[in-house]
């Protein structure tokens, strides 16, 4: 069996509604015949608009883990934790289970987002032809993690709000928790931005 | 229906449109990364600007104090952080250092101070309790030096003035320490206008100085002319005035204090410059007794005792307290070798002169002045002040029939003549009468007596025995004398009447024999009256 991508035989189809077309010469500069929408065989500067927010994510992870995320006031005196030392704190409190689950939705897996794509993007821009396959996956977790390494950022958007008693407690979101919010949707877009189907591009050509 | 989708002909496939907008070249997806890359380098650029200084402090003990925890507060705002906590070099200090804030950078000179805020019970006072619930902190107290500092040796407890406090700092000597201590209240008629901020023993070892902060607005009342005074505790007094009482408030009661307040008879002055020096007094009289000028000291002798008299007593002039007793001693005249008693006096001569109400100045020159003084009769003279308690002060006044005395001046001090006290005029004198009679002989007297008495006795009985014979042998003879003499007189009554008859001559010459003989025995009877020994030891030679 033959693979080929519709864009090798010279295919396009709306992503509208499905219209299939011949591609004209200037494929980025063609409209659907039917519903007018753009038509475009690969996502548009998909690895420069990646690469651009995966940048943006990157200097923006830096504050987001020195800033910090929660400012906690009461009685006992005012406090700010930034991502980790909250982290620490709970672990060294006891709760390690929390202290784990933190740092696995705020630490391990924005770093291991922002890694992935970094490595997909990488590779499809120096059109690599290894372990396609292993990539493809790659990126559908990192597409299907997406919002759920927000868990941080909810926890503290949800304390405070509730935690609100004047002298006694309050809770304030910090810089960083803006910093890290950016970095998560940052993240998302650059997901959303990536063409997968980048990936299997050099291996059809390799094959003529 | 066929189960197939057939397979299209591709090229029956319609042409895309091209699209006649064409796409902007410049790719605005890079906006994203440069505006992240300009938030990221402000907030780099904020947190290296707004970078403080680090600072290192000693403390004592690391109590209260968390590295990463313990904040630096001034005014209970944050303006640092305690980073590290670690033990001295020394092993006896730890050193904490701390990142202050871009704008503490100027609060670093010199004479800045570092404390650990805890809760602190103390000079009646409760500070820090909040850091019982949030933690300590460290405070900062501003210095207003010029040089700046890194390093600082952190104060064991908080200071309590601090720099920003408006007021004036003002020194005090005082003997002893008394009950007083830091953050004892010091009192400006009654009104709590300051603390004690600390004291030190002198280097001499001779005194206590101690430092306290009077509060604007009041420090303006300390003057020139300001006394202070030691308001600690009850002050119970007894001397000449009697027994007194006297205290400030409960405060001042259980923890000591001090009070200050410018003599009613005193210029009060310009407000006195910082840390001026003052004397702290004991109490509020003896504070009130010292104008600032210059006393004059004199000596007074006194030949009698100085029993309760007391160092302090009161030196009085007509009722007016113008000077006290400063020292009492005993001394020996070599020449006269007399034990007597020196009492140093210490007027104040402007007390007098406040007092009077045309302000003569008798003399220039003060010598002058007490020469004449004492020409007039000023003398000294200890007096009882209390007889219940047997107190007693000096009076001087003027006793113009006092013995003349001229002022020697070259003894320094100059010494004013005494004359004894009142009571112990009339115990001289009473002793004088008894010494006078103590020479009278009563015993040889009565002696005397005595024998004199036991020498009479037998005389009398003699006299008694005289006068018995008299009664049993003379006086009947003398009856019958006079018997015959009347019978004799009745014959002649009968014939012998005639003045010339023999009878009569012979009568006549009987009668005189019996007035003579009459006269005899009255001379008898007087001599014997006389000399009733005559009796037994016969009749003297030489006597009648």
């Amino acid at each position: 069996m033959r693979a080929i991508g519709a864009a090798r035989v010279g295919l396009l189809a709306c992503h509208a509604c499905d219209l299939l077309h011949r591609s004209i010469a200037d494929t980025d500069a063609s409209m659907c015949r039917r519903c007018g929408a753009r038509l475009h065989p690969r996502k548009p500067d998909s690895v420069a608009r990646t690469s651009a927010l995966l940048i943006s994510a990157y200097v923006l992870y830096i504050p987001a883990n020195v800033l910090p995320v929660m400012e906690t006031g009461s009685l006992f005196g005012a406090q700010t934790d930034t991502i980790m030392s909250g982290v620490v704190f709970l672990f060294v409190t006891g709760s390690w289970p929390l202290a784990a689950l933190i740092f696995f939705a705020s630490i391990v897996v924005p770093l291991s987002k922002l890694s992935a794509l970094t490595v997909l993007t990488v590779s499809v821009h120096r059109r690599a032809t290894w372990a396609p396959g292993w990539r493809a996956r790659l990126f559908r977790i990192v597409a299907f993690i997406g919002r759920w390494s927000m868990v941080d950022i909810f926890v503290a958007a949800i304390l405070a709000a509730l935690v609100q008693f004047q002298t006694l407690a309050t809770i304030r979101a910090g810089p960083g928790a803006i910093a890290f919010g950016a970095v998560v949707v940052l993240t998302m877009f650059a997901a959303e931005t990536f063409d997968p189907r980048l990936i299997w591009d050099p291996i059809e050509e390799r094959r003529g | 229906m066929a189960d197939e989708t057939p397979v299209p002909d591709l090229s029956d496939l319609p042409e895309a449109v091209a699209n006649t907008k064409k796409r902007s070249s410049l790719q605005l997806v890079w906006i994203v990364p440069i505006v992240a890359a300009l938030i990221g380098a402000w907030l780099a650029v904020q947190a290296f600007i707004e970078r403080g200084p680090t600072v290192t402090i000693k403390f004592k003990t690391a109590e209260g104090l968390e590295a990463g925890k313990t904040k630096i507060k001034y005014k209970e705002v944050d303006i640092g952080l305690v980073t590290e906590v670690v033990l001295g070099e020394d092993r006896k200090t730890i050193v904490a250092t701390a990142e202050l804030r871009k704008q503490a950078e100027s609060f670093l000179v010199e004479d800045t101070r570092f404390w650990v805020v805890r809760p602190r019970i103390a000079g009646g006072q409760v500070s820090g309790l909040g850091t019982l619930l949030s933690g300590s902190y460290v405070g900062i107290d501003l210095g207003k030096a010029t040089q700046s500092r890194r390093r600082f040796k952190g104060l064991e407890t908080a200071p309590i003035v601090t720099g920003d406090r408006p007021g004036r700092q003002v020194v005090l000597r005082a003997d002893e320490l008394g009950s007083l201590e830091i953050g004892s209240p010091v009192y400006f008629r009654r009104l709590q206008v300051g603390e004690v901020i600390g004291f030190k023993l002198a280097r001499d070892g001779t005194g206590v100085s101690f430092r306290i902060f009077v509060r604007a607005p009041y420090d303006r009342f300390v003057t020139a002319g300001s006394r202070f005074w030691n308001a600690s505790g009850v002050d119970v007094a007894l001397d000449a005035a009697g027994f007194r009482v006297q205290t400030q408030s409960l405060t001042s009661i259980l923890l000591g204090g001090i009070a200050f307040q410018t003599p009613p008879d005193v210029q009060p002055g310009p407000p006195s410059e910082p840390n001026t020096e003052f004397t702290l007094f004991a109490n509020q009289g003896e504070a009130f007794e010292h104008p600032d000028t210059v006393a004059e000291t004199y000596l007074l002798l006194f030949d009698e005792s100085v029993r309760g008299l007391s160092v302090g007593a009161a030196v009085d002039f007509r009722g007016l307290v113008i000077g006290e007793v400063s020292a009492i001693g005993l001394d020996i005249d070599p020449a006269k070798m007399e034990i007597r008693s020196p009492v140093e006096i210490r007027i104040y001569p402007d007390r007098l002169r406040a007092r009077l109400l045309s302000l003569v100045s008798p003399a220039r020159d003060p010598i002058e002045g007490i020469r004449r003084y004492i020409d007039r009769g000023l003398r000294g003279q200890l007096r009882s002040g209390n007889l219940l308690t047997g107190q007693r002060y000096v009076a001087l006044d003027f006793f113009p029939n006092a013995p003349k005395i001229t002022l020697d001046t070259t003894h320094a001090p100059l010494r004013i003549p005494t004359v004894p006290g009142a009571f112990e005029e009339l115990q001289t004198m009473l002793g004088n009468i008894v010494s006078q009679l103590e020479r009278v002989p009563f015993e040889r007297i009565g002696d005397d007596v005595h024998r004199v008495l036991v020498r009479l006795d037998p005389v009398l009985q003699a006299v008694d025995k005289l006068v018995k014979d008299l009664g049993t042998g003379i006086a009947p003879e003398l009856h019958a004398t006079l018997g015959q003499a009347r019978q004799t007189l009745a014959t002649a009554e009968h014939g012998l009447l005639a003045a010339d008859a023999p009878v009569q001559t012979d009568l006549r010459e009987t009668l005189r024999e019996v007035r003579r003989a009459t006269e005899a025995l009255r001379n008898l009877s007087d001599f014997l009256e006389r000399h009733p020994e005559s009796l037994i030891r016969g009749k003297q030679d030489g006597r009648p």
